[in-house]
């Protein structure tokens, strides 16, 4: 299968030099056609950071660096910004959390989609118009003509996100980063853009990375898994795998965790602690102040990442010991 | 079992300026009953602008009520006046989305939770120290955390906080209003422990008002589907999530992204992690 995106290597420091901290350590990000990967996990645990050191948009502050960045022949990491920035928005495309605040209040929405084809493609205005229709009944937004010349505040959160999607898809990219884009928004609408996700990766193939802290939604349109804690992946696979399979104490806490709709569990068997203390810890493995299977090399040592199935790997000392048992 | 709340055709109409001299009405709930007897806990779900925390907000009078009755411990409410507000904090209390939910950013712990025994219980300084700090042990908080401020703390234990104050002063009904929204799944896991131990040990009654029909199956005797302003079904939960009678309730359970596994999968090891909170 084709491998469009490549980053191996990923790191992003922050803070001032005295007080430096990584927030991203030895993280991967392999994207294939027509596949979605899902980055899972809980608040601070670097998945952001990742996302935006792929675009090489890191916030003031931040730092990133990487092993190889490379998106399908051109090696992302030794552009110029010049050249960088014409490669954001029209072969990776990223999309947020936040559709009000990634708009543009005083433009119409058909303005803003074709801006990436002014942009990138020189398009004139005349063709802009009809794209701008197009592009929108391709999301699935009624009366496209219409809804075109509207405001972001006019239109619902659910078509808003529809009117990024647009945008994101306006050059044709191969890759789309999707950072939260349904957190939100109610159930019935994330259900619905989710599936216009799904829909387009296929029918394009596109390759995407969807942002999330909710393992159902990775779930439910994810093909393979990658699962953050602490700014390192600590298990990744194919999506069945990963939730049929658990590895790593983390992720079978996090399955645990969720609630389902399908029957009642109480007590659930929650996580002790909070994952808000973790980016205090500096050395080991992140998880151990919450893991019950902690041993004394665990606080001392980060673990690397171990296959502990074909295409399946984990981080963990105890249940993915390296091989040879260094 | 006797009934803690008893909500009659409540209808809430709030008022929209819309030019200098007109007003309209926006009816944010319509002809919405709902019963709770004590102990039991009520979900009320939808979506966001259905009109659930308007519901709340009705029951402790700051919202609006353009019709309907509202009876606490079969004692009818007052329509207005101080007296009902008296009323209303002795028995009701209520617990909202952190952050920006309740807590006084410059309160610290002790603060917080003296301040209900003090104006509401009137207990001496002596008898306020010891229930705080019973208090702080029901919600799995120590002494370290008194002086701390809301900052300082995790999510998760700003939240223990806020219930901690919800229950000072032994209240028969609890009102959550989306108390795990914000918070990481690891930890809206333990705050559900926690607020069904709770009920256990203290017989409160919680209307829990959320979004999430998962957590709603794991926390709720009875379900009210809320849509538009309208309660479209009621009934125990587990009739209602597996054998929904309104379209409505349908659509919503089949827009739930839900984790398939398999039975076996549900992982031995992950047993023997902390079913603590
Ligand atoms: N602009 C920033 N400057 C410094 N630190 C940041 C910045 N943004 C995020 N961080 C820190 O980086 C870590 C990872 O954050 P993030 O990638 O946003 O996590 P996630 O998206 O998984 O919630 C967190 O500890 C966060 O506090
Ligand atoms: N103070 C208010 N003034 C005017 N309209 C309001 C006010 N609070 C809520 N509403 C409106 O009432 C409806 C119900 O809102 P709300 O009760 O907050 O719903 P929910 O809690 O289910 O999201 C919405 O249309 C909302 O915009
Ligand atoms: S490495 Fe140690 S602390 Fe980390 S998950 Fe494995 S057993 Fe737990
Ligand atoms: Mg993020
Ligand atoms: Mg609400």
């Amino acid at each position: 299968m084709a491998v469009m995106l490549d980053a191996r290597g990923l790191r992003v420091e922050v803070g001032p030099a005295h007080a430096r901290r990584d927030v991203v350590r030895d993280v991967s990000v392999l994207l294939y056609r027509g596949e979605i990967v899902a980055l899972v996990g809980e608040t601070g645990s670097g998945k952001t950071m990742t996302a935006l050191s792929l675009l090489r948009l890191l916030p003031q502050g931040a730092r990133g660096e990487a092993k190889t960045l490379r998106l399908g022949d051109v090696d992302i990491a030794a552009l110029s910004e010049a050249d960088m920035g014409h490669i954001r928005g029209s072969r990776i495309s990223m999309i947020f959390q936040d559709p009000l605040a990634a708009l543009n209040p005083v433009r119409t929405v058909g303005f803003q989609i074709v801006e990436p084809l002014r942009a990138h493609r020189r398009m004139k205005a005349g063709d802009t118009k009809k794209r701008a229709a197009a592009l929108l009944a391709q999301v699935g937004i009624p009366d496209p003509a219409y809804n075109a010349k509207r405001y972001p505040h006019e239109l619902s959160g659910g078509m808003r996100q529809r009117v990024l999607i647009a945008a994101a898809l306006a050059c044709d990219p191969e890759i789309l980063l999707a950072d939260e884009p349904t957190t939100a928004l109610d159930v019935t609408i994330q259900a619905q853009i989710l599936r216009l996700i799904r829909a387009e990766t296929e029918r394009r193939g596109l390759a995407v990375l969807l942002v999330t802290h909710d393992l159902a939604v990775a779930s439910t349109i994810a093909d393979r898994i990658q699962v953050m804690y602490g700014g390192t992946i600590v298990e990744r696979g194919k999506t069945r795998d990963v939730l049929r399979e658990p590895n790593h104490p983390y992720t079978k806490g996090l399955l645990d965790s969720v609630p389902t709709v399908r029957r009642k569990l109480t007590p659930l068997r929650a996580i002790p602690g909070s994952p808000e203390g973790v980016a205090a810890i500096r050395q080991g493995c992140r998880f151990a102040p919450r893991c019950a299977y902690a041993i004394d090399r665990c606080v001392v040592e980060e673990p690397p990442l171990v296959e502990v199935a074909p295409d399946h790997e984990s981080r963990c000392w105890v249940f993915a010991p390296p091989k040879g048992g260094t | 079992m006797s009934d803690v709340l008893t909500i009659r055709g409540l209808t809430v109409d709030y008022p929209v300026r819309s030019g200098l001299l007109t007003s309209r009405k926006h009816r944010a709930v319509t002809d919405v009953d709902l019963t709770i007897s004590a102990g039991q806990t009520v979900a009320l779900v939808g979506e966001s602008g259905s009109g659930k925390t308007s519901v709340a907000r009705a029951i402790v009078g700051l919202a609006p009520i353009s019709a309907g009755s509202i009876a606490l411990s079969d004692q009818l409410l007052d329509r207005r006046g101080s007296r009902r507000l008296r009323q209303i904090r002795r028995t009701v209390q209520m617990v909202f989305q952190q952050p920006g939910g309740s807590l006084d950013p410059r309160m610290s712990v002790a603060d917080t939770l003296e301040e209900p025994l003090h104006y509401l219980m009137h207990l001496n300084s002596r008898a306020i120290r010891a229930r705080v700090s019973e208090l702080l042990g029901l919600v799995g908080l120590g002494q370290q955390h008194l002086t701390r401020r809301p900052r300082e703390l995790s999510g998760g234990q700003r939240q223990r906080v806020a219930i901690a104050r919800a229950i000072a002063i032994s209240p028969s009904l609890v009102i959550c209003d989306e108390p795990t929204s914000s918070l990481d799944v690891s930890v809206q896991a333990q705050i559900i422990n926690l607020l069904s131990r709770l009920q256990q040990e203290l017989h409160l009654a919680y209307l829990f008002i959320s979004h999430d029909l998962g957590v709603v199956r794991q926390i709720a005797d009875v379900t009210a589907v809320m849509h538009l302003g309208r309660i479209v079904e009621t009934g125990p939960t587990e009739r209602v999530l597996d054998a929904p009678r309104d379209d409505y309730t349908r659509a919503l359970l089949s827009a739930v992204p839900s984790i398939e596994r398999e039975a076996s999968a549900m992982t031995d090891t992950a047993k023997s992690i902390s079913a603590g909170e």
